[in-house]
């Protein structure tokens, strides 16, 4: 994913700095370099759902670390994202389980029904689609991530629904 | 017999309320109150548990590496890092029984000595990661956590730990660089984490179908244990079923049971969705080889296959595969081996760590030249080039997933030939991605023979 140069309002609030502290004491106190994956979790869910360079600068001096040991995890993995995105991000499965049962059709269909094409947001800002890798949900294909939750058994009706459920506010993403 | 599932559907077993009512932590009762760490162990080896994560190895051969001479902090990591296409059974269980993970995680603790210990979840099962944070809380809050358990002088410390998506950490050693806070980076063996695992330390890592058996085994007795099952592939094992079968999901047999009998018994897949004709099958993830309609229900002998370690991986890679993570992918009529063998090309692409060349770029020359084939770009020789780079992959990489890698497409071009053939000599009759759709592969086989004279 590209690096993006947009301005992130950072705000580590006391909830989230207490969560902080809550994840970091599972790991020894010399160790908070550990806590860094869950932490970025929990900073990102905070940030719109993604993570700016100040804001990875910001995660570093918490858990005492070098910016360059946060850049490259972030980096690595997939979950975190390196630019704005959609509100909604629908992630659709699409590793062979799925792709078999359709997921790759279903991708198209909503692509095609929100104007977008897939890993591309639409122009509110409202939904972002994308094809990931295994979910490990093969038994409920087709499916999609949305949030911290799964989509399962999907058909194009369900993704009207979701898509509809979404823009009146009743999708809750954590 | 059901040994993980039994209480799966009593109502409320999520909570700590209900799964203590139904027998649940008597095994760090029994194991802390009348036994000793070794004592454990050797319950665990007589079961003859096999890790269930898709190596197989020995649970309790693995434990008895665990250095304890050194005097280091000792660490039980749990390895929930499910991410092996076609397998989510370690899900159900931490989704649908939380607290039997738990009590695994300390009975199993105990016997490796072990007061800080991890489950490492993958990011993606996010929901299921509070699951577990809840469950937790709640054995500590009842005494099975924490300080002095039972009065006895052992402590322990569990916490759970979520990865961000990453295949490759389910990896022993990348998820241990991934639990330390860095890039899932696999490392050289030796050391090995036993000797030199999470911060250096002497650390297990197990799957979560293993630990889970843990307690049965110390209630039981190893011995018990290993009276279910066929052979060396002793107890349970769960399966998660998904493609195109009437009832995909997560079941728990017997292993030994028959291939024929977990496909086609309403009990369990319930045969063919819309009555189609089984084509393929993946029966232990995707990095297992995949198996043609003729080596299903019979291996190349004529004899019976079984749902068990030895008998899915009769004849080799020559005319077998392997039981895997229990990943079970049906496959019928309407697939296309070229584009499902692109498919996981592009999945293992992905998720190369990057670290080993051969990897790094073979696994995207596999991708770039499967995708080439299927879209109706292919060029005779390409067969040949993917059958050279795979096998310039296989064991030279530092992890196995380069192995996993190079598995699925040898065996689709060793039992698919043909249908390789077919898209490189026909272009124009696969230009539609549902190709085989309209027009399975069967009916156009004749086509591919002719041109052979």
């Amino acid at each position: 994913m590209e690096i993006s140069n947009a301005k992130q309002v950072i705000n580590i609030d006391a909830q989230l700095m207490e969560r902080i502290n809550e994840l970091l004491s599972h790991y020894p106190a010399d160790k908070k370099k550990s806590a860094l994956l869950p932490v970025l979790h929990e900073v990102q869910d905070a940030h719109d759902n993604w993570l700016s360079i100040e804001l990875q600068d910001k995660v570093a001096e918490i858990l005492e670390i070098k910016p360059i040991e946060v850049y490259e995890v972030v980096s690595f993995y997939t979950m975190y994202n390196q630019k704005p995105i959609g509100k909604y991000m629908f992630e659709f499965c699409r590793t062979s389980c799925c792709a078999i049962r359709g997921a790759e059709n279903l991708m198209d269909y909503t692509c095609e029904k929100l104007g977008i094409k897939e890993g591309e947001t639409t122009p509110d800002g409202m939904f972002t689609v994308v094809g990931v890798e295994c979910l490990g949900a093969c038994g409920y294909a087709p499916m999609m991530q949305l949030g911290d939750y799964y989509k399962e058994n999907l058909t194009k009706e369900k993704v009207d629904q979701i898509i509809e459920d979404c823009r009146n506010g009743k999708v809750n993403l954590h | 017999m059901k040994i993980l599932l039994e209480h799966a559907n009593v109502p409320g077993i999520k909570t700590y309320e209900v799964y203590r009512q139904n027998g649940g932590y008597r095994s760090v009762e029994k194991a802390i109150k009348s036994m000793t760490p070794d004592e454990v162990v050797e319950q665990v080896k007589a079961s003859g548990l096999r890790g269930r994560g898709g190596a197989g190895f020995p649970t309790g051969l693995k434990w008895s590496f665990i250095d304890k001479k050194s005097g280091k902090p000792r660490h039980l990591v749990c390895n929930a890092d499910e991410s092996e296409p076609g397998t989510f059974k370690d899900r159900y269980l931490m989704e649908y029984i939380p607290h039997l993970l738990i009590e695994g995680m300390i009975t199993s603790s105990y016997a490796l000595g072990c007061n800080l210990s991890y489950i490492y979840i993958r990011g993606e099962y996010m929901w299921v990661f509070r699951i577990l944070e809840k469950a937790i809380k709640e054995a500590y809050a009842a005494g099975w956590l924490g300080k002095n358990i039972l009065g006895s002088g052992y402590d322990l410390d569990l916490h759970v730990h979520c990865g961000a998506g990453a295949y490759i950490c389910g990896e022993e050693t990348a998820l241990i660089e991934s639990l330390e806070g860095k890039r899932g980076n696999p490392r050289i063996k030796p050391p090995f984490p036993a000797v030199s695992g999470l911060w250096s330390n002497p650390t297990v890592v197990n799957n979560v179908e293993s630990i889970s058996a843990v307690p049965w085994i110390v209630n039981n007795t190893g011995e018990e244990y290993a009276k279910i099952g066929i052979g060396r592939s002793t107890g349970t094992k769960l399966i998660s079923a998904s493609g195109h079968i009437k009832n995909p999901g997560v079941y728990e047999i017997e292993l030994g049971l028959s291939v024929d009998e977990f496909m086609n018994s309403d009990q369990y897949l319930g045969g063919m969705m819309d009555d189609r004709p089984l084509k393929a099958l993946v029966p232990g993830g995707s990095s297992v080889p995949i198996l043609p309609a003729n080596l299903i229900f019979k291996n190349a002998e004529g004899g019976d296959r079984l749902m068990s370690y030895e008998s899915l991986s009769e004849g080799g890679f020559q005319s077998g595969s392997m039981l895997g993570s229990g990943g079970f992918i049906v496959y019928n009529d309407t697939t296309c081996i070229v584009r499902n063998t692109w498919n996981f090309s592009r999945f293992y692409h992905h998720e190369s760590c990057g670290q080993c060349s051969p990897c790094r770029e073979g696994t995207g020359w596999m991708e770039k030249v499967l995708h080439r084939i299927e879209t109706g770009h292919g060029r005779e020789e390409d067969i040949e080039l993917l059958w050279d780079i795979q096998r310039k992959i296989e064991g030279n990489t530092i992890c196995p997933l380069g192995d996993a890698a190079a598995w699925p497409v040898a065996a689709a071009i060793r039992h698919f030939r043909e249908e390789f053939e077919y898209h490189v000599r026909f272009p124009e009759k696969i230009k539609n991605r549902d190709h085989f759709v309209a027009e399975p592969f069967e009916k156009v086989r004749h086509l591919v023979a002719k041109q052979e004279i």
